[in-house]
């Protein structure tokens, strides 16, 4: 059993590191348009390794269903939200930075 | 202790956001900061759920993760429109 | 109709089995209860005229499987790959906004393609219709990755259905 304690901090630990990288790059990129990918690692692995890692901890029971199923909320959420702001924010008219010499 | 981490960095995370949502040039900049603390307080009471043995909290969570959309969407047509009540056509 | 009275009975089941996994309740009285809210769910759907084959792909399951895995790993490369761009110093991205043809010919598959582009780090959909996607992309990389159409390609989508 310690070894499936083991491979749950793994997994925690790197949700954990993912969701700081995520936060940091929200700070480092430029422009709105680039934030968004930013919050894109948040959204997807960040989330994903913390639910799996917790799964692991509760075993199988009815309270790893239901974290699975706030991973599947998010996995069909997190992109509509994001798809949504990014096509506002194009709509009110705000410009992307890009790159110059392509 | 590997809880007393996740909670850390989750919280890490969270100020980092709201940082941002204080800084951000623009409205839309704000709205994504916070589309990402919901996120990641969705992930901040499954972690506390689990760390306190108390699993009917996962719940909370779950409608937390269905609120956040929401909510976004919402505050996306607002700052759009102006009002709740019109589809964007008139006025 | 046939296709109607199908969908509607795999709908109930299913969502029958998410009221119990979110209960995990065994009394009489309770079980009852979800079923009459199921069949009540159910019934306004119904009435709603919401259940198509489009909005229910019940054929489609096994082919999102094998989806879901391909994007599974397309999500964890760009993953890495954007957080070494957040870490490396000095000029680290070189943001894109492209447009990409849409191959997709009914409205689930350009839901998916479009879905699974934004959920994918790195690439943002910013504006689809029915004849193209507008993408914003972090770098040149995973923009060149986009036209090479290996995502289109993975999209599935029923044949069968009607084009819209």
């Amino acid at each position: 059993m310690i070894f499936v304690e083991i491979i749950s901090w793994i997994f925690i630990f790197t949700g954990a590191l993912l969701g700081i990288a995520g936060g940091i790059g929200i700070h480092r990129f430029p422009d709105f348009y680039s934030r968004l990918h930013a919050v894109g690692i948040t959204d997807t692995m960040c989330a994903g390794c913390f639910i799996i890692g917790l799964c692991l901890q509760t075993g199988f029971t009815i309270a790893s269903l239901k974290l699975l199923l706030i991973f599947v909320f998010l996995f069909f959420s997190c992109p509509t939200a994001t798809h949504a702001l990014a096509d506002t924010a194009m709509l009110s008219g705000l410009k992307a930075r890009l790159d110059k010499e392509q | 202790m590997i809880f007393t981490v996740a909670t850390f960095a989750i919280l890490v995370t969270i100020s980092l956001g709201l940082a941002r949502a204080l800084m951000g040039p623009t409205v839309y900049d704000r709205i994504l900061a916070v589309n990402m603390v919901g996120t990641k307080t969705v992930l901040l009471i499954a972690v506390f759920a689990v760390l306190s043995g108390r699993t009917n909290m996962i719940d909370i969570a779950l409608t937390y993760a269905l609120i956040n959309l929401v909510g976004v969407v919402a505050v996306l047509k607002f700052v759009e429109q102006g009002n709740f009540y019109t589809d964007g056509e008139d006025d | 109709m046939s296709y109607t009275v199908k969908h509607n009975i795999s709908l109930t089941v299913l969502l029958f089995a998410l009221w119990f996994g979110l209960s995990g309740l065994f009394d009489v009285l309770m079980l009852s209860l979800g079923i009459a809210s199921t069949l009540l769910v159910v019934y306004f759907s119904y009435r709603m005229d919401t259940i198509d084959r489009q909005k229910h792909p019940a054929r489609l399951t096994l082919q999102l499987l094998r989806f879901w895995l391909f994007l599974s790993r397309e999500v964890i490369s760009a993953n890495i790959d954007v957080v070494r761009r957040i870490f490396r110093p000095g000029k680290n991205i070189s943001p894109q906004l492209f447009q990409l043809p849409m191959t997709k010919k009914t409205d689930l598959a350009r839901v998916i393609y479009a879905n699974s582009i934004t959920l994918t780090p790195g690439t943002v959909c910013v504006k689809v219709n029915r004849k193209a996607i507008t993408v914003h992309s972090l770098s040149k990389e995973s923009a060149d990755d986009l036209r090479s159409g290996r995502m289109a390609d993975a999209v599935p989508e029923d044949e069968r259905d009607e084009e819209t």
